[in-house]
């Protein structure tokens, strides 16, 4: 999309002038400076956008961001953003949150979010880790992590956001890396222009107590050959060499080398962000190392109503057919009767 | 023969399939619009539908009706409308000597005599015997009436509930017109039905007539009223239309997030309806986001509510703290029911008053204010939004499930005899701004809202410097935990003084608080009247307290606080003003006071010296 920016902004003009605080060689710094440059680069007034967060290392960061920012309590971020945007439907809202906040204390808030499509942004770190209470495992951890408070390994299957997320009737899902500031910075902008929940899942390193856990598909070694990047009308081919390609046999993915059993481009598919049934979407982006790479940007954007846009014009069409126009209206309406 | 009457409490009383509660009110709105002062009490079980015929399972709608102004919807009932043994069961002790009782004979078999716990004769049993009984064989007539229309048995039978009001009507020399125009406007799509309910209205009116010779018929003339439009309204709804009012004169749009709740649902379903005067309504995923949701319509520059019961207010416990620690302005209204946990939804209880007061983690003041009758609830929320707004605080508005419901005639405000707010709103100055600067003398912070240039800033529930900045300082977290509590306590300035309803001095003041004004004050004036020194104040602002408290007790002999709960206002005024000994009469039973026990309890404490 070609957009002239009449704001003239630079990332710089989002910075606060609070001291970042994570620790050193975090995924957050990351994200934190792909943000900023998405902002700067989107065509709206600073004092338009509205930060917030639950708690957790990722819910820091309105503070560092030099917008309105509401940095709440754990786990309701969704539900406070939610308040905001219906209350002021001309704000942008972006809420910051983490595996914990959103999926195992928030989690209510945020499948209902994403179910009545309130137009806002959720950039869901995940470093599959609880960071800030010091290494317990999350709803994301991996089926066998050990941490402090599962010394044998866990129990729980893990969520699998994508899944989660289109399962509650997701319209935007989208992937990237912390610090991959292009690729964040592309998935973030999608975003910003869906009108509609928009959930981007950064994959995110946790240095200090969950270091490497998505080494698999994130480190310089694996990402070519474990990731693809799927962007719409693009053919879904990846690979360090771009040989490998993704087709659909059986109802299911698979991957297949290029020129391998008689396999041309033509085989392999196109990626439709915009195709309404989620089955593809929800295949995509719940593939998982080895069988399948890890899919990268924007997995799902399909277009629907907001809940904002709904509430206005079912504003619109009750105040036009009604007689109360006032509170003095409303308390003369009715039975009343007269004494003198 | 017509008796005239002063006052005479009505109860409707049957399955809670039976339709009493509409019944109730039709009976009541009809009263009013005659001129009657009227006061209601609906009583009904939480199942919708509990099992027929059983005890568990009655519904009642109790209405008093008097010629003189009427403060509570009465102890004892003059008229009983039972609909089958059960509700006799139910109100064997709720009656009046002498009083009169009509009943659906054709429901008194022996299966239902039986469900209803009797062993033969549901009157001789519960020595009901010398009452005026009217049997009524109201299901048989009923099917006599609509015999011919074009309408199945069942159906045919919920018109029950109308034959019996058709009767009270007569009783009552009432007129059948309000009735009329609702049952045209309510079926209005479904003559058939418009036409069966109105016939056996009248069929039970003239019904009652044919047999008149076998009853008392009453009157009660018109109430001197002052003048002016009148309205009924309840609890719930006038707690909407203040608030709705308070956004109004504030200039600001009602955001309401809440989660549906025995009995605060009314308030949400209310300001649900409102769209035309531009409220934005949540129905939130759980009481958790309905609060945060409002929190953050706060932070938008909104008059934001939350609405809610007991259970619901301890999810929403660590939001409003949120709000406490943000200085964001919300009116959070908690229509108390008994508790604990799930306890009995639709009965009444004052018992959230500490979790009002205290129920949150660490130092967290927010204004307390309770309401004293149904229509008072729309002037207590108003009162709660324009001390949240002016003083940028979190306002708890405490009424409860016998408020909630219960209506009264209500003498309709004109918009522009109501108090202006002012909002605090910061605009861009030279100056930077500085989140929690405070006004010297209210100490509130200002408002800044999203949208505006210049004024972007970050708040949150980690403890803040004057800047905005996190600090863990200990200094400045005392000082920031001051100024919140004097925050507060200073808008005692705003709050009016307590009235003492008779004399300044004597043997005994009754002190309530909320909504047992009607009782308390029916019983002290009837004590007054038979010659007791005694007095009654009623505190509608429970933090702060007004000023002139410890004047008013002073004046006493003995203090009584009347409450429903143990006692936890009188143990919150053992703390705040410490020199007085309070006595205590507490009614833990999930039902509003009665006159009688009242005063029997203050004629006790005042022997007794």
């Amino acid at each position: 999309m070609n957009e002239t920016n009449t704001m003239h902004y630079v990332a710089k003009d989002f910075k606060s002038d609070q001291e970042v605080r994570w620790c050193p060689g975090c995924g957050d710094h990351g994200i934190l400076a792909s943000l900023q440059k998405t902002m700067a680069e989107l065509d709206i007034p600073k004092e338009n956008y509205v930060f917030v967060s639950g708690i957790g290392c990722s819910s820091r960061l309105p503070y560092y961001m030099n917008t309105y920012g509401f940095h709440s309590i754990h786990g309701r971020a969704a539900a406070i953003a939610t308040g905001i945007k219906i209350a002021n439907p001309d704000l942008m809202v972006w809420e910051m949150t983490g595996d914990g906040d959103a999926l195992a204390i928030g989690g209510n808030h945020y499948i209902h979010a994403i179910r009545r499509n309130i137009d806002i942004k959720i950039i869901l770190f995940n470093n599959e880790i609880y960071g800030l209470t010091k290494g317990q495992y999350s709803p994301t951890s991996k089926k066998g992590l050990v941490t402090k408070t599962s010394p044998f390994g866990t129990i729980e299957e893990a969520f699998k956001i994508g899944e989660l997320t289109i399962g509650a009737n997701g319209r935007f899902f989208a992937r990237t890396v912390d610090y991959n500031l292009q690729l964040s910075n592309e998935v973030y902008k999608e975003a910003a222009r869906f009108h509609g929940t928009a959930v981007v899942e950064v994959i995110q390193n946790c240095v200090i107590f969950n270091d490497g856990a998505h080494d698999a598909f994130t480190s310089k070694e694996n990402r070519d050959d474990n990731t693809i990047v799927l962007r719409h009308g693009e053919k879904m081919i990846f690979g360090k060499n771009r040989d490998k390609g993704i087709i659909l046999k059986d109802l299911k993915l698979k991957v297949v080398k290029l020129g391998e059993d008689g396999i041309t481009e033509d085989d392999i598919l196109v990626h439709d962000a915009h195709e309404p049934n989620p089955g593809i979407h929800y295949r995509l982006a719940g593939m998982t190392l080895p069988e399948y790479p890890v899919a990268m940007g924007v997995i799902r954007a399909i277009d629907a109503q907001t809940y904002d846009a709904a509430m206005g014009e079912q504003h619109e069409r009750v105040q036009a057919a009604s007689k109360i126009k006032s509170v003095d209206d409303l308390l003369m309406s009715g039975s009343t009767w007269e004494v003198k | 023969m017509v008796i005239d009457k002063d006052e005479v409490v009505i109860r409707f009383s049957g399955d809670s399939g039976d339709g009493m509660q509409l019944t109730g009110t039709l009976f009541s709105n009809t009263s009013a619009l005659f001129g009657h002062d009227i006061s209601t009490f609906p009583d009904y079980p939480a199942e919708i539908r509990a099992p027929q015929g059983t005890v568990g399972g009655v519904s009642g709608f109790q209405v008093h009706i008097g010629h003189k102004l009427v403060n509570t919807p009465g102890d004892f009932a003059d008229v009983l409308v039972a609909m089958n043994p059960a509700a006799i069961r139910a109100n064997a002790h709720g009656l009046r000597k002498g009083s009169t009782i009509i009943y659906d004979s054709d429901n008194f078999t022996e299966k239902h005599i039986q469900r209803a716990g009797y062993i033969s004769d549901p009157f001789t049993e519960d020595k009901l015997d010398s009452m005026h009984l009217i049997a009524a064989p109201i299901t048989s007539l009923v099917r006599e009436a609509l015999k011919g229309m074009d309408i199945d048995p069942k159906t045919a039978l919920r018109t029950k509930n109308m034959f019996a009001l058709g009767m009270v009507y007569w009783l009552f020399d009432s007129k059948l017109k309000y009735t009329e125009d609702f049952i045209e406007e309510k079926f209005g799509k479904k003559p058939v039905m418009a036409e069966a309910n109105s016939i056996v209205l009248r069929a039970g009116y003239y019904y009652a007539e044919t047999i008149e010779a076998l009853t008392p018929s009453y009157r009660v003339s018109p109430a001197p009223i002052a003048n002016g439009t009148y309205r009924n309204i309840n609890g719930n709804q006038a707690t909407a239309w203040g608030l709705l009012a308070a956004a109004e004169k504030a200039n600001l749009r009602l955001f309401i997030g809440s989660y549906p709740i025995t009995p605060a649902t009314g308030i949400l379903e209310e300001l649900a309806m409102r769209k035309d005067l531009g409220v934005k309504s949540l129905q939130a995923e759980d009481e958790i986001a309905g609060i945060c949701s409002a929190i953050g319509a706060s932070f938008t520059g909104r008059l934001a509510v939350t609405s809610t019961s007991g259970p619901g207010l301890a999810l929403k416990s660590e939001a409003l703290n949120l709000a406490v620690m943000t200085e964001l302005p919300l009116v959070v209204v908690d229509v108390q029911r008994g508790g604990p946990s799930t306890g009995l939804p639709t009965k009444t209880e004052q018992s959230d008053l500490w979790q009002a007061l205290y129920g949150r983690n660490g130092e967290s003041p927010v204004v307390v204010m309770a309401a004293g009758t149904p229509s008072d609830c729309f002037m207590y929320a108003f009162e709660a939004a324009k001390i949240a707004v002016e003083h940028m605080t979190p306002v708890l508005l405490l009424t409860d499930s016998y408020l909630a419901n219960g209506s009264e005639p209500w003498k309709i405000p004109a918009m522009k005899d109501l108090p202006s707010i002012k909002v605090p709103l910061a605009v861009k100055t030279e100056k930077e701004y500085l989140p929690y600067e405070r006004d010297p003398e209210t100490l509130a912070r200002k408002w800044a809202v999203p949208g505006t240039p210049g004024l972007e800033h970050r708040i949150g529930g980690l403890e803040k410097t004057i800047k905005g900045s996190v600090s863990y300082t200990p200094e400045n977290h005392e000082y920031m935990v001051r100024m919140r509590e004097e925050k507060v306590e200073r808008i005692v300035s705003e709050v009016p003084d307590l009235e003492v309803t008779g004399k300044d001095s004597g043997d005994l003041l009754v002190i309530g608080w909320g909504s047992t004004y009607g009782h308390i004050y029916t019983a002290v004036s009837e004590l007054q009247e038979e010659g007791y020194k005694i007095s009654s104040a009623q505190f509608n602002y429970i933090r702060p307290l007004p000023k002139n408290t410890d004047e008013v007790f002073a004046g006493f002999e003995k203090l009584l606080v009347c409450e429903l709960n143990s006692g936890q206002f009188a143990n919150y005024l053992r703390m705040k003003h410490q020199k007085y000994t309070y006595h205590q009469y507490n009614k833990i039973q999930g039902l509003p006071f009665t006159i009688k026990e009242i005063k029997e309890y203050c004629i006790k404490l005042l022997e007794g010296k």
